[in-house]
């Protein structure tokens, strides 16, 4: 449905790298997620495939269609949600998407059973200005604006970032119900552990992409053995156990540290560890989340 | 232990609106504390209030001894203070935004000199010292921009959400820099969305609708709803706040 | 105090490394002296003015000489019928004309008095003024020679009729000024605010990535605006004549099909405006510095075009405002009709439908 070959994009003639020579592809309705950071390249990669930029070098095709030659047709027919949940702020809830729908050349009724799910949740507030939603109410009107339509693809820009926990949760339940409609979903986020509810991902830092898989796959290709420390002093014990010689990497995870070690010699570490007055430390293997997996491919 | 901000019924309303609903808690001397709470719970008025930029409705507060009504300026001298969306002049270099902000907090000529040497050693950016911060990375950025908020040696640093959009390195290089600062005796008064952060705080408070629905160690918090990590606890106080729609 | 110094300093660092504002700040005030010093000026000369004899006796004859020989006129001889002087002022080709009767120097010798007839063109009363003072000094100057050398008390006098303006207000020189300068700002301005906007905002690109004809989002944009100018133009020209008396005595419809063209011209530039603006800032900067300066300089109602440097004068000929200041003037004031503007509303045509294909073409349907 979506495939990029070589894209690369750069600004300023040149001097900013934005994207380096990503390939991926997304199959039809599946759920697909560009992880990475601020200024790792998404928001561009979204404006190449949406047609609105032209790469440097490198194909892209979206439902079949080449973004350069058939961008026309492109548009015509995908949903995108950029950044920021770019909506009329003095333009209430109805408004909008009665003038969205209106670009789209249809009507909120043709189309209110496709976004009911959504729609509904905000419908109440329906005469009040998006400029006084909160997040979450923005990003649900958002989507309705993207879906009203009835695109085969959408394009999710980062949205759930400056969103409240709850909302999160909900939108991601929202994208899982989409999918299930055949529609094939592109979302980008900075949150790592958004990872595991898509199909797959692409974990992308300065433009360039450290990893295509599926969740799974990119946790079962984590080199080694992962194994969490907890210790009551978190900092303490971090510098510790960053000194100890057996130490390969060492990373604070909230009240963990996560330890790889040279030889997988727990004994050693905790020994150590008891050397240094520590009592009540527990040591024990555990499953790398994505966010293990990323910094351990930034370091390459 | 020494109390560094202690505020009682603090309460801000806007009209008919109560943005903050007496808030009574205390921080102490050194602590990492986290300030939690969903977009629209309250936290940012709270903040601002603490930092003596806001006016509360009633109620008490005192930070670094100094009263938030009637000692708004001797607050600011003793504090510093870092977002996401202010941090630096883009267009000046490393050492002129070091030397500004040192002499905006008060510091002399030979102190300015001797504290930007020792903070470009410490984030080893000697090499940057007249790079333009706009062509530094971010995640340089933000550290430059914490260090740069306690380069007086404040007795509180407000943190309002420091680390967002960064990459998973750089975030945990900026909590060294939070543990130094706390080690040296700093306190740190930190809000984030990441709740593996909240676990690397001493205490953490969770506002809900105006009100802070929880107060504790994030082990305490565990404990007491019965959860294995931060961001279950805070999903079962947020799910039900009434304030989404605001 | 010394927090004050740091502050000061860095505000320093900041304006000295702006790179594009500094440029304005010092570049403005040069370009302003050398313009004001050397180009533009009130001083009129070069005016074109007729002169014609019917007595062609040694006073007239010498008096004309020394006016023609003044670098403030340039003079036509001949045009002996009215209605050929009147056609030509209609035209705007003269700004003057000075009439020597017939028997004047008998009629000066025998009786120690004639009498000059002067019309001008008061359209622009400054500028009569000016004029007419000009040639009453000349007259002046000789006069007092001709007195002395022999020996009479001798008198010429000027009698002057001022054209299309007798009371010499002001208001028929500014009202077509005012309406130029404010149906380009309005739509120059508020187009390119508006195109800005959406970008800022975000929501260009969502109109962007859609079936949604680009040719719809600039009608949308321009529609509002060329409306709002249209109502402007009706309100200023029933004020003009309410409070200004200074009603339109020409064709009311050749008026509004010229602002119409005039107007379109300005949403146009509005529209190219918008198209390198990034912020609405930048938009509404690049509008005013961009237009508001040279629609004022160069459109002929302050200073006049034609004692203007070449360079400036050819300038002025890009301007769109400077052709549709003269079609007011002539349809609203002396109330001409299409032949008399016909050149200038071609222009003024040709410059709204090339400007408003300019615009569409490069209009960015992507985002760099």
């Amino acid at each position: 449905m979506i495939t990029l070959e070589h894209i690369t994009k750069t600004f300023s003639k040149g001097s900013v790298q934005a994207v380096k020579d990503v390939s991926f592809q997304v199959g039809e309705g599946a759920l697909f997620g560009l992880i990475g950071p601020d200024g790792a390249g998404k928001t561009t990669i979204f404006r190449v495939l949406t047609t609105l930029l032209l790469p440097d070098a490198g194909r892209a095709t979206v439902d079949g269609l080449d973004i350069v030659k058939d961008y026309t047709r492109i548009r015509e027919r995908v949903g995108y949600m950029p950044g920021r949940f770019s909506l009329y702020q003095d333009l209430t809830i109805a408004e909008n998407i009665r003038f969205f729908a209106t670009v789209f050349g249809t009507t909120l009724e043709a189309n209110y059973d496709q976004i009911k799910d959504i729609y509904q949740q905000i419908e109440p507030f329906k005469d009040r200005r998006a400029g006084k939603l909160s997040g979450g109410m923005k990003q649900k009107l958002a989507l309705c604006c993207a879906l009203i339509h009835q695109p085969r693809v959408l394009f999710l820009d980062e949205p759930t970032t400056g969103v409240d926990v709850v909302s999160r949760k909900e939108f991601w339940d929202m994208l899982g119900k989409l999918k299930e409609r055949g529609i094939t979903i592109l979302v980008s986020t900075p949150y790592m552990d958004e990872a595991t509810r898509c199909d797959r991902i692409a974990l992308i830092q300065k433009g360039a992409i450290l990893s295509i898989d599926t969740p799974q796959g990119i946790v079962e290709a984590f080199p080694g053995k992962l194994y969490a420390v907890r210790s009551g002093q978190p900092f303490k014990v971090l510098q510790d156990v960053r000194a100890y010689n057996g130490t390969q990497t060492c990373f604070a995870f909230g009240e963990a540290l996560h330890v790889t070690l040279a030889t997988d010699n727990i004994q050693g570490l905790s020994g150590y560890l008891a050397g240094k007055g520590y009592q009540d430390v527990h040591i024990e293997p555990i499953e790398p989340s994505i966010e293990d997996c990323f910094i351990h491919l930034l370091k390459d | 232990m020494e109390t560094v901000i202690k505020t009682d019924k603090l309460t801000k309303r806007f009209g008919g609106f109560i943005a903050c609903n007496a808030l009574t808690f205390e921080v102490y001397k050194g602590e990492i504390f986290g300030f939690l709470g969903a977009n629209g719970a309250g936290k940012t008025t709270a903040m601002r209030m603490l930092c003596g930029l806001l006016a509360p409705s009633s109620g008490d507060a005192a930070v670094a001894g100094f009263d938030v009504y009637t000692q708004t300026e001797k607050i600011k001298r003793r504090i510093g203070y870092m977002s996401q969306k202010f941090s630096l002049y883009d267009d000046l270099t490393v050492t002129e935004n070091i030397r500004f902000y040192a002499g905006i907090y008060g510091m002399t000529g030979d102190s300015i000199r001797a504290k930007t040497k020792s903070l470009l050693d410490e984030l080893q950016l000697q090499g940057e010292a007249r790079t333009l911060v706009r062509e530094l990375p971010l995640g340089w950025k933000q550290k430059l921009a914490f260090s740069v908020s306690i380069v007086h040696d404040p007795d509180i640093v407000f943190l309002d959400e420091p680390t967002g959009g960064v990459d998973p390195v750089t975030r945990r290089q900026f909590w060294d820099l939070i543990y130094h600062a706390a080690d040296k005796g700093v306190t740190v008064f930190v809000t984030t969305h990441y709740m593996d952060e909240a676990e690397y705080c001493n205490r953490v408070s969770i506002m809900v609708d105006g009100v802070i629905a929880a107060l504790d160690s994030p082990d305490g918090l565990k404990r007491r709803y019965d959860c294995g990590n931060m961001e279950d606890v805070f999903y079962q106080l947020a799910r039900n706040a009434k304030r989404k729609a605001d | 105090m010394k927090q004050l110094i740091v502050f000061i300093q860095k505000e320093f660092l900041h304006v000295f490394r702006d790179r594009k504002t500094l440029l304005m700040l010092f570049g403005l005030p040069i370009a302003q002296i050398v313009l004001f010093g050397f180009a533009l000026s009130n001083e009129i000369k070069n005016s074109k003015i007729v002169v014609v004899d019917y007595s062609k006796d040694p006073v007239t004859t010498q008096l004309i000489q020394e006016i023609t020989s003044s670098q403030y006129f340039n003079v036509t001889r001949g045009l002996p019928s009215a209605t050929g002087i009147d056609a030509a002022f209609k035209r705007g080709d003269i700004k003057m004309a000075v009439i020597f009767p017939e028997h004047f120097s008998d009629d000066l010798i025998r009786t120690g008095k004639a009498t000059i007839q002067v019309i001008a063109d008061a359209s622009d009363p400054n500028q009569a003024t000016t004029v007419t003072n000009y040639l009453t000094q000349i007259v002046g100057t000789y006069n007092a020679r001709l007195a002395q050398a022999s020996g009479q008390p001798l008198q010429i006098g000027v009698q002057n009729r001022m054209l299309y303006n007798p009371e010499l207000r002001g208001a028929p020189n500014f009202v077509p000024g005012v309406m130029a300068l404010v149906l380009m700002l309005v739509c120059t301005m508020m187009t390119s605010v508006a195109i800005v906007r959406e970008k800022e905002l975000g929501t260009m690109e969502i109109l962007l990535v859609s079936p949604f004809k680009t040719i719809y989002i600039i009608i949308s944009k321009l529609a509002p605006n060329l409306l709002i100018s249209i109502v402007n133009l009706c309100v200023i020209l029933v004020l003009s004549d309410v409070f200004l008396d200074l009603p339109v005595k020409g064709s009311i419809l050749l008026l509004f099909f010229d602002s119409i063209l005039f107007i379109l011209t300005s949403l146009s530039i509005g529209l190219l405006l918008s198209i390198n603006a990034k912020t609405q800032q930048a938009a509404m900067m690049s509008s005013l510095m961009g237009m508001m300066l040279p629609t004022m300089l160069l459109t002929g109602f302050l200073f006049p075009i034609e004692n203007m440097p070449l360079p400036l004068q050819w300038l002025s000929n890009a301007v769109p405002s400077r052709w549709y200041f003269i079609v007011v003037k002539r349809v609203m004031l002396k109330g001409l009709g299409f032949s008399s503007v016909w050149k200038e509303t071609l222009i003024l045509a040709g410059m709204s439908f090339f400007l408003f294909a300019v615009s569409i073409r490069r209009f960015k349907t992507r985002l760099q």
